[in-house]
């Protein structure tokens, strides 16, 4: 049986001052699944994210939202979605529970529900101990659990994380994405955008690689991967130079790169062995790399 | 079509906003000190200070400042709203608001009541202070009802209009330093020297500036006397600004709405 996705995106377009943004991007999502965007600063991520939200109105296309059209019908879409912006949309001077117990009265819960559901989800995101602390002495980390928090006490079918690990410590990045699988595995249909290619593989069903207002490449993490092929061998040289040779993630195949590398005569700084990056991706996918890559190299 | 789906409730909505804008005075330092220090010091200043060096007609300072002085603390209310107003836009929260099916615009209605409750506060603690300081009005129960309607609408006023500075800048900073000239326009106004005693060329500007008649009638009514036409057109300044304000800020939300 095939499942209808809850979200359905056809042809959408953008532009802003001329400048376009989105060109054409088509995606979909079915429910408990989770669609990783995945593109550098500048791709059209956020933009893509806040038309399906309803913030931002489409130039063309067709955006559904379990049915809902989002632009006439944006308070059917708004009832049944939830987005976690980039930054964090917490209320600083109260606390993580008044937050909550704020966000719980304007989704109209009924009275006698609000306290027990606060509680619940302060202790489904490990804030109980913090919840009578304002949310301006929280770390990073405790914000953004508290930001989802408030994002999935309204039970929403559909769930945008906007960057949702951006500037987390490694242990708060995999709390966040623990909280995200499980709210899909309840059946929430999740799409995230990210920078981070290890992400998108962690967590993504799918993955849509997003560059310049289009969707480059999309498939499961593994398909995306074979892509770009197995480690790398990143060789540094004495003039400068570098050079990334893909293996294929065998030893002998590993052997018989090290054995042509030494077989040069060219001086070499370092040898590495690494997973491919997102930047390796959009090198294979668009034959340059991201915008920070290049200047790393420049400055390398 | 059917929008059965989902029914908004903006005046539920605004109270919620309103308790939120609540706590927030409690909890904001700077609001507490603008809105509880201040206007008992700059009373005190002016009475105690500049008092026994300016003459206004034989009549007790304290009894012809506190109108003034009621005013001025008004302006350091709105840059605390202001300041709310930006806030709220630049930092995510409205975007929160706007993709749940709540009536956006309750924000600002909280900003504005909490901005009425705050000074309402600082009011009635400059008139307590001012008690203590030989303030002895002979105001009857309509001329105090009268003085309380004009400040309600005078505080309103320049509560909506803060609200519109706030959705007009883009940052925190430039809020407060916009919210400036509500504090000047007192000063330059009969509430704490006679107009009769400044430069020829400032006394026209001084006398039709909206402060002055809201001032005069004040004055007017806490010491018991007749306004004259003072009353009518401090009331209708204030209704002037206050409903440029309200719709200078549903055309600002709007536009900040779109795209």
């Amino acid at each position: 049986m095939t499942l209808t996705p809850i979200v359905e995106v056809v042809g959408l377009r953008k532009s802003y001052r001329g400048l376009r943004v989105l060109d054409g991007v088509d995606l979909s999502i079915e429910a408990g699944r989770i669609l990783a965007l995945l593109g550098p600063n500048g791709s059209g991520k956020t933009t893509t994210v806040g038309i399906l939200s309803t913030l931002r109105r489409p130039d063309a296309g067709r955006v559904r939202v379990a049915g809902f059209d989002v632009v006439a019908q944006p308070d059917g879409v708004r009832s049944v979605i939830s987005l976690t912006g980039q930054f964090t949309a917490v209320d600083e001077l109260l606390t993580g529970r008044e937050n909550l117990r704020m966000m719980a009265r304007l989704h109209r819960l009924p009275g006698r529900e609000i306290a027990s559901r606060v509680a619940d989800s302060l202790s489904r995101f490990g804030l109980t101990e913090a919840a009578d602390r304002r949310a301006g002495s929280y770390s990073g980390g405790m914000r953004r659990r508290l930001d989802l928090a408030i994002g999935v006490l309204s039970k929403p079918r559909v769930l945008f994380l906007d960057e949702p690990t951006t500037g987390l410590d490694p242990h708060s990045r995999r709390e966040v994405w623990r909280a995200v699988t499980e709210l899909a595995a309840q059946g929430v249909a999740v799409l995230l955008t990210t920078q981070y290619l290890e992400e998108a593989d962690q967590l993504a069903d799918r993955v849509a690689v997003l560059n310049d207002g289009r969707i480059i490449a999309e498939g499961t993490p593994a398909e995306l991967k074979r892509l770009v092929g197995a480690d790398l061998v990143e060789v540094r040289y004495a003039d400068g130079t570098l050079r990334r040779v893909p293996t294929d993630g065998t030893i002998p195949g590993l052997q018989a790169i090290l054995a042509d590398l030494a077989a040069q005569d060219a001086r070499v700084t370092s040898v590495a062995v690494r997973p491919p990056s997102m930047d390796d991706v959009f090198l294979q996918l668009t034959g340059r790399p991201t915008a920070a890559a290049a200047r790393e190299e420049v400055a390398a | 079509m059917t929008t059965a789906y989902v029914r908004r409730r903006p005046v539920s909505d605004s109270m919620v906003m309103v308790g939120r804008s609540v706590r927030h005075a409690w909890r904001n330092g700077d609001s507490l000190v603008l809105g509880v220090v201040l206007p008992v010091m700059i009373l005190v200043l002016f009475t105690v200070v500049f008092g026994g060096a300016l003459d206004t007609g034989g009549v007790d300072y304290v009894d012809y400042v506190v109108p003034g002085i009621i005013l001025l603390c008004s302006g350091y209310g709105a840059s605390t709203t202001a300041i709310s107003v930006t806030k709220d836009m630049t930092e995510g929260i409205v975007d929160r608001f706007r993709t749940m099916t709540v009536t956006g615009s309750a924000v600002l209605f909280g900003h504005v009541a909490a901005s009425l409750l705050r000074n309402l506060v600082s009011t009635a603690l400059v008139v307590v202070t001012a008690v203590v300081l030989g303030f002895r009005p002979a105001a009857g129960p309509v001329e105090w009802l009268a003085v309380a309607g004009v400040v309600v609408l005078f505080v309103l006023a320049m509560s909506w209009l803060a609200a519109m500075v706030g959705l007009l800048t883009k940052t925190v900073d430039a809020a407060a330093s916009m919210s400036f000239f509500m504090l000047f326009l007192p000063y330059a106004s009969s509430a704490f020297v006679p107009i009769e005693t400044m430069p020829g060329w400032l006394q026209p500007v001084a006398r039709h500036q909206p402060v002055t008649p809201v001032i005069e009638a004040m004055r007017g009514w806490l010491s018991g006397g007749d306004v004259g036409g003072d009353g009518w057109v401090a009331v209708a300044w204030c209704v002037g600004i206050l409903v440029a304000a309200v719709v200078g800020s549903a055309l600002l939300w709007r536009r900040s709405t779109r795209d």
